[in-house]
């Protein structure tokens, strides 16, 4: 029983993690009706951007905020200048996904090209101790994870709920045209959503790496996958449902490994990639998503 | 409407100087493909030509599903990787000889295709490209963890394939024309396959499902189908692939490749018969060309390639040139031509 | 022509290469409410969306004193043309509430609070839904959102597009007696396009007929009211 609650905790704050990149695919989806497969390796450019500004001498909580600036700057820029050209993603979804396939090949091999394709040891953000809690241990990165996901989800949903800005960024996922005769400027408010996705992702880029001590090119394509799954199973148009996702398929995936010795820790992408697959058999607008109208 | 049927009178002529022209590029088309493996050596064969071939069979393949049909695959590497395990396991330990092996990769291919076809009826646009993709990832972690059958990341070697004494050739050439053959039947089976009743009912469902099926087309049947024979042809593709490199690994079949696939059939030019084959050759060729003083930075110049293709020629290369040669028979056309007539043409077909 | 709020002249614009407006001139004046008749497929639906920027258009549109062409529509809400589309565009997954402060998106003062009373005043069934989303409120109520929205910018001018489209004869009624309501009591200039020529005649100062993307007709309300073709072809008598 110990065991069950050890993977629970390890299972949610993993989840954590993916709920915040969840949160980034979310937040591009609802505005760009555009699914970001490159939403992992802009994570990773952030977070090596992260690593060099701490690696200067910045305390690391200063050089995530600054990445995080930094990153939504370059993800509205992305909008701008790679995104908005390709036209409307529900008409040519084929051209939007090669896109940012090739943003995301590009970002990948320009992280290896600036900073060369070894590992990197990446800070601790928090204390390595841990708290007894009801017989259970709990590690102080675990609790500051799920922490800083919850502030992050109170904040995002202050801005969309309490701002005029935010309500104009719905107004804007909701119905492109009106939304411009309203008086909204479109395109700013698309960038916007985009330069937010990447401070989002900015942040889960680092508390990730933080989780495994690493940083290296290879691990965040995997993420982005687990991430998929974390928006599919809570639905791609909710942020409610990201988070509730991401942190579902964490624990899911934690205790397929732990308990299917056949799957193991190597597999464990395969549960992630069965949740994926079954929430889109059986309800494919997720649990938290609104029904799709077809469009004809 | 008198103008326009006057004006299409003397276009007959041209039709058929068309036709000559068509005849006489693929005779040297024709020449020049048999001519490659008498010209270059055998690293050459081996390495970039033979590849191109099983990328362009492949491509061909995933081409019928994604560019025709609009069920976008980011996961075909998966099917590719099926046909090269299956070829490279039956010859290595159970000493069967590769043709059937080509059998047994196309059966088994189309069977599994058919299986992910299933939930793809109900999976449409981007998520089934997120599918695909997470299928893509899953792929080598499965021929990992079954690494006693299939020898993981070590790999399996194969036994080669020896060019018949009576050919006269080396083996890089034989095994050359062994795959080119594969990729003429190939293409040429899609191109008849694509200009039929059925290729028209698969570009119908892409551009408008509920109207195809008003139409009377079988949406499930169909997307089902162009699923396995896509899967097919990929399958096949990676059987074929072992016969030119024998050597398996789980590496080998990683989302990477996936992704070059689909990459092959839009830079050739999505929904065209012969986009695949230019793709293939660019997907293979392009890493040559890009500047070599920094290895590192050719791959940012291939996706930034790939964005910019995206943005100024979404129809890719095909697409392209037929924008250009439309371009300029417009701008060589004789001046008596009658302008609004041309200009209602250019509309309907803009709408 | 006689306009010193809107100017248009020599007006062409159509989508991609299908030119469907044909060189219009036309005006509107300050408080001035102006109809635009024509049938279907005339371009009237066109000739609002060339003026608000929606798509391509040549000629001179001049807006309180400054050309409009090639500006976009949020742009011109800013200095004052508000559009209502054909079709209404209200927000349908957002709140009534949400709808009418997206309304006011391009102000910065500190009354927005008030006018939004004012219209729930005006639209009481509005009030009555405010925290409903827009999308399940009926055509009609839908259409008095849309019209309440576009006035929380406080415009000078609403562009609207076949305001009557859908709606049952007794709303068409209601509708376009709030309308002339609204010109009399804030001054709001309107430009109405209207298959509908009886109740906009009513409510409008003048008025002109467009027919395969020309004016073919105009004049003041009266004037066309008494003429014999656009009684034939627009008033049904």
């Amino acid at each position: 029983m110990e065991l069950f609650f050890d993977r629970l905790v390890v299972g949610l704050e993993q989840g954590a993690v993916y709920a915040s990149v969840a949160l980034a695919l979310v937040l591009i989806y609802r505005t760009t009706s555009v699914v970001n497969f490159a939403q992992g390796e802009l994570a990773l450019f952030s977070t090596f951007v992260t690593w060099q500004l701490f690696e200067w001498g910045l305390p690391v909580g200063l050089a995530i905020v600054v990445s995080m600036a930094l990153s939504f700057v370059g993800g509205a820029a992305i909008e701008r200048a790679i995104i908005r050209p390709v036209g409307d993603a529900s008409k040519n979804p084929l051209a939007i996904v090669i896109v940012t396939i090739g943003l995301l090949l590009a970002l990948n091999a320009l992280v290896k090209w600036i900073w060369g394709p070894e590992g990197r040891t990446f800070p601790k953000i928090f204390s390595a101790n841990t708290i007894e809690i009801g017989g259970v241990s709990i590690s102080y990165q675990a609790l500051g994870i799920l922490a800083v996901l919850a502030v992050e989800l109170v904040l995002l949903y202050l801005l969309f709920q309490k701002t005029k800005l935010g309500l104009a960024v719905r107004s804007v996922a909701s119905n492109n045209e009106s939304s411009s005769l309203v008086g909204i400027p479109v395109g700013r408010m698309l960038m916007f959503g985009w330069g937010l996705a990447a401070a989002v992702g900015a942040l889960a880029g680092a508390l990730y790496a933080s989780q495994l001590a690493v940083l290296d090119t290879t691990i965040f394509f995997q993420l982005l996958v687990y991430a998929f799954a974390a928006a599919t199973l809570g639905g791609f148009d909710s942020p409610v449902g990201a988070v509730v996702g991401g942190l579902i398929v964490g624990v899911v995936t934690v205790m397929a490994g732990g308990y299917i010795g056949w799957l193991g820790e190597d597999l464990k992408l395969l549960a992630a990639f069965l949740v994926i697959l079954v929430v889109l058999l059986v309800r494919p607008q997720g649990l938290f998503g609104k029904k799709q109208v077809e469009r004809v | 409407m008198s103008a326009a049927t006057e004006s299409r009178r003397p276009a007959l002529p041209r039709d058929r100087r068309s036709l000559v022209v068509r005849i006489v590029v693929t005779i040297v088309v024709g020449a020049i493909l048999l001519y490659i493996p008498q010209y270059f050596p055998r690293f050459r064969i081996e390495g970039q030509f033979n590849v191109i071939i099983t990328y362009a069979i492949a491509a061909l393949g995933l081409n019928l599903l994604t560019g025709f049909n609009g069920q976008i695959s980011v996961g075909h590497g998966a099917f590719f990787g099926v046909g090269a395990y299956t070829t490279a396991i039956l010859v290595a330990d159970h000493d069967w000889s590769y043709p059937a092996t080509f059998v047994a990769g196309a059966v088994l291919t189309f069977v599994l295709g058919l299986l992910v076809g299933l939930p793809a009826l109900r999976i449409r646009g981007l998520y089934l490209a997120l599918v695909t993709l997470a299928l893509a990832t899953v792929f080598p972690l499965i021929i990992t963890r079954f690494s006693d059958v299939t020898g993981g990341t070590q790999g399996k070697r194969v036994p080669r394939v020896r060019a018949p004494e009576w050919s006269g050739l080396q083996d890089d050439q034989w095994k050359y024309y062994v795959l080119l053959g594969f990729a003429v039947v190939a293409f040429v089976l899609v191109r008849n396959l694509v200009r039929s009743r059925v290729g028209r009912s698969l570009i119908a469902i892409r551009d408008n499902e509920t109207a195809a099926e008003v139409l009377g087309v079988n949406l499930s049947l169909y997307k089902v189908v162009t699923f396995g024979v896509s899967a097919m042809l990929a399958g096949v593709a990676g059987c074929l692939s072992v016969l030119n490199e024998p050597f398996v690994n789980a590496e080998k079949y990683n989302i990477n490749l996936s992704i070059t696939l689909l990459v092959a059939v839009v830079v050739g030019g999505a929904a065209t018969i012969l986009g695949p084959a230019f793709g293939a050759f660019f997907v293979v060729f392009l890493p040559e060309w890009l500047p070599k003083s920094q290895p590192e930075l050719s791959p940012v110049l291939f996706g930034g390639a790939l964005i910019l293709l995206m943005i100024v020629a979404p129809g890719g290369f095909l697409g392209l040139m037929r924008q250009l040669t439309g371009w300029a028979k417009r701008r060589l056309r004789p001046p008596s031509s009658d302008p609004p007539t041309s200009g209602t043409e250019e509309a309907l077909a803009s709408a | 022509m006689s306009g010193d709020l809107l100017e248009v002249a020599g007006l062409t614009g159509g989508y991609g290469p299908v030119q469907v407006l044909r060189g219009l001139d036309f005006g509107v004046a300050k408080g001035e409410v102006v109809v635009i008749l024509g049938a279907n497929g005339a371009g009237k639906t066109t000739t609002l969306r060339a003026l608000c920027g929606m798509i391509a258009a040549k000629g001179t549109v001049v807006f309180r004193g400054s050309s409009a062409l090639g500006r976009r529509p949020d742009q011109l809400v800013k200095v004052g043309m508000a559009h209502v589309p054909q079709g209404r565009g209200t927000i349908t997954d957002l709140t009534v509430e949400e709808n009418l402060r997206l309304g006011a998106f391009t102000r910065r003062d500190g009354e927005i609070g008030d006018d939004m009373d004012q219209w729930y005043e005006v639209f009481p069934r509005l009030a009555e839904r405010r925290d409903q989303a827009a999308g399940s409120m009926s055509g009609g109520e839908q259409q008095m959102l849309a019209i309440a929205r576009a006035l929380m910018a406080r415009p000078e001018l609403v562009l609207l597009d076949e305001p009557s489209l859908g709606l049952a004869p007794i709303v068409t009624q209601e509708l376009f007696e709030r309308l002339g309501q609204i010109n009399r009591d804030t001054g709001t200039a309107m430009l109405v396009v209207e298959q509908n020529a009886n109740l906009a005649l009513d409510i409008a100062a003048r008025g002109y007929v467009l027919e395969a993307g020309k004016i073919v007709t105009s004049g003041s309300a009266d004037e066309l009211k008494g003429d014999e073709a656009v009684r034939k072809a627009y008033l049904g008598y």
